[in-house]
């Protein structure tokens, strides 16, 4: 049996969801949890655009922005349900992600790098700037998705946090199950290949710009999706969810659990979501300990948490 | 004529003091192909460190050399405790890496200062200079005057010094730069000292204009950084055109087009450059080797 | 051994905090880009849950502060707000340093029912009122009014417009733009800067261009503000320049510098002015009692927003103490009834109709001269 298995990864995420409620002690753990899964979700896409094609990119949190923004606005402007709502989030997300992604992606390291932070921060500053339709950068409430009164009705009686948690989770399962999906598909294995070099993928006949756009485009419906579920949860969204530390967050959360696995990747959300929760009982220190994990995983675990650990474990086992 | 003269003089005020970052850059970049993202945090300290010796009574020379010398060993130490250990790590983690290194630095610069605003004096007085209807502070000229003598010395070091050429051969090849009997251990100490020390010299030099705190680092970096893509990462003369160039830009756009929009529209340039010419103004041509 | 591990354990239960203690809690941005704001005030609880302890705690029991630093995130400062009310369980809050942060957090406390008082400026917090919300700044509105109610009395019919495009700036921009038709002023010109910029002499020389400003606003807080006031003094517009009470504090003085700040105007609170209050105003022992502590315990100067923290603990110390109870509904009822409590901002009495309790004579018009400050009204 191997880890990287699609079977094993779902079960273990979706095992670990369903069971964690029962250590709880409050419902702020609902809370945290389903912050977890917000962010694993953002994450799940940056595995594929990072993890999977090897490409970079610190300017994701645009496209949570772009999705968050839509579950505010076009429910008021256009009278979309908030569910409708995020998916139109996510069609322009793709939308914009295809348009910016076939000049931006002919760059590469720290070139890409500046490109998408500045596509970023030009998303960021739209949304701040444009005070009449967006609240400027105190941001602006978000309407009730409305499941939960659904649910009520047929029985179901959840806490606000309870259903976030339920229902974050189990978008998170869904996502990470497309991913792997597509790891092992053609396309999977044609990012994989230009991954390892691009000049040997184009020899043999991959399409190198159009699969780096392909992974581009899902990795941002993946975030688009993540901002519409926290603007959901919230009820209340500033520019922050589009800001570069959101974009640079999302990256650490990514690479440091390990960017070529999605669990790895999830554990990375969990760790870096959690840390600030723990890290509170170092009050001042908070910081310092905040940069610390950070060098400290990126220097002796090159792979991220997860991949490394697993490495340890089967190199003791041989 | 006398706004597009206060415009222009503005950007290259502002211009100034994102070569000097982007300069920064530069040299770490060109030994180690690294982009320091802490590379902001030195011209932090280099303003508070200052700040607090002379608060401390002082005199501003030497409290801003205390500065500079701190600086540039907090600058060794991140390359030997963080950077050498992580050699051959991607992109993507030496990127994490320096930006928790320059959240490492914030929180302990919070702790062992504080989270308040300070200033210095200027160097030389608050009159206004006047030059055709516009003015510019003295201040700015020390900046201006400071970026430009950094330029010279750095493209002096990289073309005329032999220690200077051994960075580059770090950077092209550090195997080949080893069996020719470069010390790289060493040329990668002295690039961050030396990167440090621009950073820091920096932070004293632009303190009295624009003010410093224990979180003025990222956004200075950010600036820098791109300046230094739009310029052509690794070559002094692209970040000192990137910069000049960067500040320019927002000041004929805040002054002409919108005030709100000026970063959109440096932005946008930047972007469009990059479609361009994808190694910047300036930049090494690379190929793709399998 | 048994014995050692008795009396361990014995000794372990006396010094662990009696069960009835008081437990308040607070998510305050000490960091990030209102750590400007947040810092203060996270010193200023600190400082005065202390006192209050070593004074003998309220109603017999002592204060536990709880406090998170939420960095300016509304995201993060939602999930300590949720942890401050289910896990913590603490049975009032105060914080939401930016509005942001606080429009995020107000949801949960109106839900869990546990009384919040927030310490940012826009109307919005507390317009239309909400049972459990408070808040203890004046609103940006106000220090709008109080400015172009000077400004009238000037004679200032047109003026140009500079703001912060953080949330501060942007806010009060918003509210000033609002009610300026009210006063007869006409804003000629409309620019803003970037929180973190270096240089505002385009902005201001287009200002300067426009043909006849009589005068400048300035709304920001932070580095901005210092350094538009640095330009202008650089540009010689020659105007009178109107900063807003984000900046009222010793530290933007020396910011700016007392050459560049001088006559520069601006609305600030009784606490900038402490020692020039006369004998008879109810606010000077107040305020003189906490610029002593704050200082003396801080080694720096007092800043409006600390006062802000000051004033939401007073108001919530004085509502358990008349509550005689820690229940969060006695407290919220009590706090709605709060009267004539003298704090740092203004003397304030809250009915259930305004959760503010201020009136613009809070307020004090204040010019600096010779890098200090002046009362003129």
């Amino acid at each position: 049996m191997r880890l990287s298995s699609k079977v094993t990864t779902l079960l273990i995420l979706a095992a670990v969801i369903a069971i964690a409620p029962v250590f709880f002690p409050s419902s702020y753990y609902f809370r945290v949890g389903s912050l977890i899964f917000v962010n694993g979700l953002a994450v799940t896409g940056l595995v594929i655009l990072i993890g999977y094609a090897g490409q970079i990119s610190l300017g994701h949190a645009g496209f949570a922005g772009i999705g968050a923004y839509a579950c505010a606005l076009a429910p008021v402007h256009l009278g979309l349900h908030p569910a409708l709502a995020a998916l139109l989030g996510a069609l322009l997300s793709a939308a914009i992600a295809y348009l910016v992604g076939r000049p931006i992606l002919r760059l590469k390291g720290y070139y890409l790098a500046v490109a998408s932070l500045g596509f970023g921060i030009l998303v960021s500053m739209v949304l701040s700037n444009e005070a009449q339709l967006t609240g400027g950068p105190d941001g602006m409430a978000v309407p009730e998705l409305g499941l939960r009164a659904v649910l009520k009705a047929i029985g179901i009686d959840l806490s606000n946090t309870e259903f976030w948690y339920a229902f974050s989770g189990l978008v998170l399962v869904i996502g990470a199950w497309l991913a792997l999906n597509l790891y092992h598909s053609p396309t999977g294995r044609a990012l994989r290949a230009l991954h390892g070099s691009e000049v040997a993928a184009r020899t043999v006949g991959v399409d190198v710009a159009h699969y780096k756009l392909v992974a581009f485009v899902i990795s941002a419906v993946y975030a688009s999706v993540s901002g519409s579920l926290l603007a959901l949860q919230n009820k209340f969204i500033t520019p922050d969810v589009a800001g570069f530390m959101h974009s640079i967050e999302m990256v650490t959360m990514t690479v440091l659990g390990g960017a070529g696995s999605v669990l790895g990747a999830i554990l990375g959300a969990a760790i870096l979501t959690t840390l600030p929760q723990v890290l509170t009982i170092f009050q001042e220190y908070e910081q310092l300990m905040l940069g610390l994990v950070m060098m400290l995983v990126m220097i002796f675990m090159r792979e991220g948490l997860l991949p490394s650990i697993a490495r340890r474990i089967r190199g003791r086992a041989e | 004529m006398p706004e597009l003269l206060q415009f222009l003089l503005s950007g290259i005020t502002v211009g100034a003091v994102y070569a000097l970052v982007a300069l920064g850059f530069t040299i770490i970049y060109n030994a180690s192909d690294v982009v320091n993202f802490a590379q902001g945090e030195f011209v932090m300290l280099g303003g508070m460190i200052t700040f607090f010796a002379h608060a401390a009574g002082l005199p501003l020379p030497l409290a801003a050399l205390i500065a500079i010398i701190v600086t540039a060993a907090i600058g060794v130490a991140l390359n030997k405790l963080a950077i050498e250990p992580a050699r051959g790590a991607p992109v993507v983690s030496l990127i994490i890496i320096t930006i928790g290194a320059s959240i490492f630095i914030r929180g302990a610069t919070q702790l062992v200062f504080d989270k308040q605003l300070h200033r210095f004096p200027a160097f030389s007085g608050d009159q206004p200079i006047l030059i055709g209807g516009a003015t510019i502070l003295p201040q700015s000229l020390w900046v201006i005057a400071g970026a430009l003598a950094v330029f010279i010395c750095l493209w002096l070091f990289f073309t005329r010094t032999l220690i200077g050429r051994a960075v580059l051969a770090t950077a092209n090849n550090r195997v080949a730069a080893q069996l020719v009997g470069i010390n790289t251990n060493y040329v990668m100490t002295l690039s961050f000292a030396m990167s440090a020390a621009i950073g820091a010299l920096a932070g004293v030099l632009v303190t009295p204009i624009t003010l410093t705190g224990y979180d003025v680092g990222l956004a200075l970096a950010l600036k820098g950084f791109a300046a230094a893509m739009l310029g052509g990462m690794g070559n002094p003369k692209g970040a000192l055109v990137g910069g000049l160039l960067l500040g320019v830009l927002e000041a004929m756009t805040a002054g002409y087009v919108s005030s709100q929009y000026k970063d959109a529209a440096a932005f946008v340039v930047i972007l469009a450059v990059l479609f361009a010419m994808p190694q910047g103004l300036f930049g090494r041509k690379s190929t793709d080797r399998v | 051994m048994k014995f050692a591990l008795t009396t361990t354990a014995l000794a372990l239960i006396l010094a662990a905090p009696a069960l009835a203690d008081i437990k308040i809690g607070a998510t305050i941005s000490e960091t990030g880009p209102a750590s400007f704001l947040g810092d203060p005030e996270a010193k200023t609880l600190k400082l005065l849950v202390e006192e209050i302890n070593a004074a003998g705690g309220v109603n017999g029991e002592k204060l536990e502060l709880v406090i998170y630093d939420d960095g300016g995130d509304p995201n993060k400062a939602r999930t300590f707000a949720t942890r401050l009310v289910e896990d913590d369980e603490v049975v009032a809050v105060i914080g939401g340093t930016t509005t942001g942060t606080s429009m995020a957090i107000i949801p949960v406390f109106e839900d869990a029912e546990v009384p919040f008082i927030s310490l940012a400026g826009a109307i919005e917090i507390i317009d239309p009122v909400k049972p459990y919300t408070f808040k203890t700044p004046h609103t940006d509105r106000m220090a709008c009014a109080k400015i172009f109610e000077d400004m009238k009395k000037n004679a200032i019919t047109k003026i140009g417009m500079i703001s912060g495009s953080d949330g501060f700036g942007a806010s009060m921009h918003k509210q000033c733009l609002s009610i300026v038709g009210d006063y007869g002023i006409e804003v000629l010109a409309d620019e803003t800067y970037g929180p973190t910029d270096a240089d505002m002499t385009p902005q201001l020389t287009n200002i300067k261009g426009k043909e006849g400003i009589q005068a400048v606003l300035n709304p920001g807080f932070g580095q901005g503000p210092a350094i538009v006031t640095r330009n202008y003094a650089q540009l010689a517009v020659g105007l009178p320049l109107y900063q807003s009470h984000g900046v009222a504090s010793d530290g933007f003085i020396e910011l700016a510098g007392a050459e560049a700040a001088e006559g520069v105007r601006l609305p600030g609170t009784a606490l900038l002015v402490a020692k020039l209050l006369p004998e008879s105003d109810p606010q000077r022992a107040v305020v003189t009692a906490y610029k002593d502590a704050y200082e003396k315990a801080t080694g720096k100067p007092v800043s409006t927003f600390g006062g802000y923290a000051h004033d939401a603990l007073r108001i919530l110390v004085d509502a358990i103490t008349r509550a005689g109870s820690a229940e969060p509904s006695d407290i919220r009822d009590a706090i709605e009834a709060t009267k004539g409590l003298v704090g740092t901002t203004g003397t304030v009495t809250m009915t259930a109709e305004d959760h503010l309790g201020l009136d613009l004579s809070a307020f004090r018009m204040l010019q600096i001269e010779k890098g200090g400050w002046k009362i003129v009204e």
